[in-house]
């Protein structure tokens, strides 16, 4: 079954048709299915084409937590072919029903291996931060997802943008950085680093102690989107988005118009 | 509208705010017709009534300033009150529920004024410029009217539903700071509940000091030097 869901998801994402819910045509799908789902999904992606470049961590905030009834978050895996170049450009055959998300991505210097790992070890692993767009997409029709359908299908990953800037981890405490959302050069969102889970650096240190259940851990050089500190704003063709973080600078990315 | 209704008006709004008293809105059966222009001369006799008692005006204070409040109460404009000496509370101190009749709490940042502003015409970056100083400020807003339900020219009346402030450090004005920029969190009870940035509070804290100045410009009023104004609500609530 997970092998064939798993199909399912690689040809809505290569193929661009969105599917229905997983747990609709999948009665009784679970995190712990999705997860593995997740796997066996990415591992269709060719690996000549691409490699993974780190992780995403969703579902930090209360709203989204409360919307999808859970209490922790989730996560899924970031590929080279999913970086879009600050003040790049989306093509619109690279998203299906794409979201912009601002968050503070943490790029890593040494590995880091749950479990007990906190966020104090999180800023010691860390080499920089860097002010981040993510786009997330859904290959689920609709984004009509409940958590094991998000979770198979990577956590809704789409895309990233990291911006120019590098910032120390020491010399900014990432829980009060503040961060203004521009579409088209109007604020649609607003907010703080301490809306992921009260301190991004707890969302990655979850992250670590999360994926030793599986035996895996976060890498040296891989980029960790923390999560998200405003709702997540529709992009539509044409679009540009800028996002602005207290220290840590800004990053931009525009859709293609068709 | 008579002199006597707005002074009716305002009697009546400041016993409920002094008994604790929640009242049903003035716009109900007092005055259905009350307009923007007219709620705030019934603020200007509440006010008076204040100074009357002998207290004193730390500051006006701006209230529906974000885009959501605006577009919920359906107006293009955000609202002015005026937080009074014994609203202010000491940092860290506790506050009577008694004293209160439905609080809620935002997170602001407040401006001390090294200048008086005066306006038409004034721009956010003189604002900043006149600015001497920069204050977190909690403010506990209470509506005297039932379940909060009011129309703009209600809560205009009603102070714009100012109660109680808090202020925290003050920290000197610095040409860099990025008001915009500052993020802003509420913790309750060691939570965070909500949180934001600066430009929560039309896209600049100062932007909504400048619309004040010029609003208050309209009845040849100013900014006076040393008063402490809140800039309106960071937070959405989480």
């Amino acid at each position: 079954m997970h092998a064939q869901i798993a199909k399912d998801l690689h040809q809505a994402a290569t193929s661009r048709v969105s599917i229905p819910p997983l747990t609709a045509t999948h009665e009784g799908l679970t995190v712990e299915d999705a997860y593995q789902i997740q796997t066996e999904f990415l591992q269709l992606k060719d690996s000549k084409e691409t490699r993974q470049t780190g992780r995403k961590i969703g579902l930090t905030s209360k709203p989204m937590q409360q919307l999808l009834g859970v209490n922790e978050p989730d996560y899924g895996v970031l590929f080279s072919d999913m970086l879009i170049q600050n003040d790049g450009v989306v093509e619109t055959n690279q998203t299906m029903q794409p979201k912009v998300e601002a968050e503070i991505a943490f790029v890593l210097k040494r590995n880091l291996q749950g479990p007990n790992v906190t966020a104090a070890d999180v800023i010691e692993a860390t080499d920089y931060l860097v002010p981040s767009i993510e786009i997330v997409d859904s290959r689920i029709k609709d984004w009509k997802i409940t958590l094991p359908d998000t979770i198979a299908d990577n956590a809704s990953s789409g895309l990233y943008v990291l911006g120019n800037k590098v910032t120390a981890p020491r010399d900014v405490d990432a829980k009060s950085v503040g961060m203004v959302l521009y579409k088209n050069g109007e604020i649609v969102g607003t907010g703080v680093g301490a809306l992921a889970m009260g301190d991004p650096a707890t969302c990655v240190a979850w992250l670590a102690n999360k994926l030793s259940e599986y035996g895996e851990e976060l890498k040296a050089g891989e980029t960790i989107l923390s999560g998200a500190l405003s709702a997540a704003v529709e992009a539509a063709p044409g679009d540009h988005f800028t996002a602005k973080l207290a220290h840590l600078g800004e990053v931009n990315v525009r859709f293609a118009k068709s | 509208m008579t002199t006597t209704l707005q002074k009716d008006l305002a009697s009546h709004l400041l016993a409920c705010e002094e008994n604790v008293q929640d009242t049903v809105k003035v716009t109900k059966e007092m005055a259905p017709d009350l307009t923007i222009e007219e709620a705030y001369l019934v603020q200007e006799q509440l006010v008076q009534m204040k100074l009357d008692k002998g207290l004193t005006i730390v500051g006006p204070k701006m209230g529906l300033t974000s885009k959501a409040k605006l577009t919920q109460m359906n107006v293009d404009e955000p609202i002015y009150g005026y937080v009074f000496s014994n609203m202010v509370h000491d940092n860290k101190s506790e506050v009577s529920m008694k004293e209160l009749i439905h609080p809620k709490v935002e997170a602001e940042i407040a401006f001390e004024l090294g200048e008086d502003i005066e306006g038409p015409g004034v721009p956010a970056a003189d604002v900043m410029r006149a600015t001497a100083a920069f204050i977190p400020a909690v403010e506990i807003i209470d509506s005297r009217y039932k379940n909060f339900e009011f129309t703009l020219p209600d809560v205009i009346a009603d102070n714009a539903s100012s109660s109680k402030v808090v202020f925290g450090e003050r920290v000197p004005n610095q040409q860099d700071l990025e008001l915009d920029l500052l993020g802003a969190t509420i913790t309750i009870n060691d939570e965070v509940k909500a949180g934001g940035a600066g430009a929560a509070v039309l896209g600049h804290p100062a932007n909504a000091i400048a619309m004040l100045v010029n609003m208050l410009a309209k009845k040849g009023e100013k900014l006076k030097k040393g008063q402490i104004i809140l800039s309106g609500q960071l937070l959405k609530p989480s």
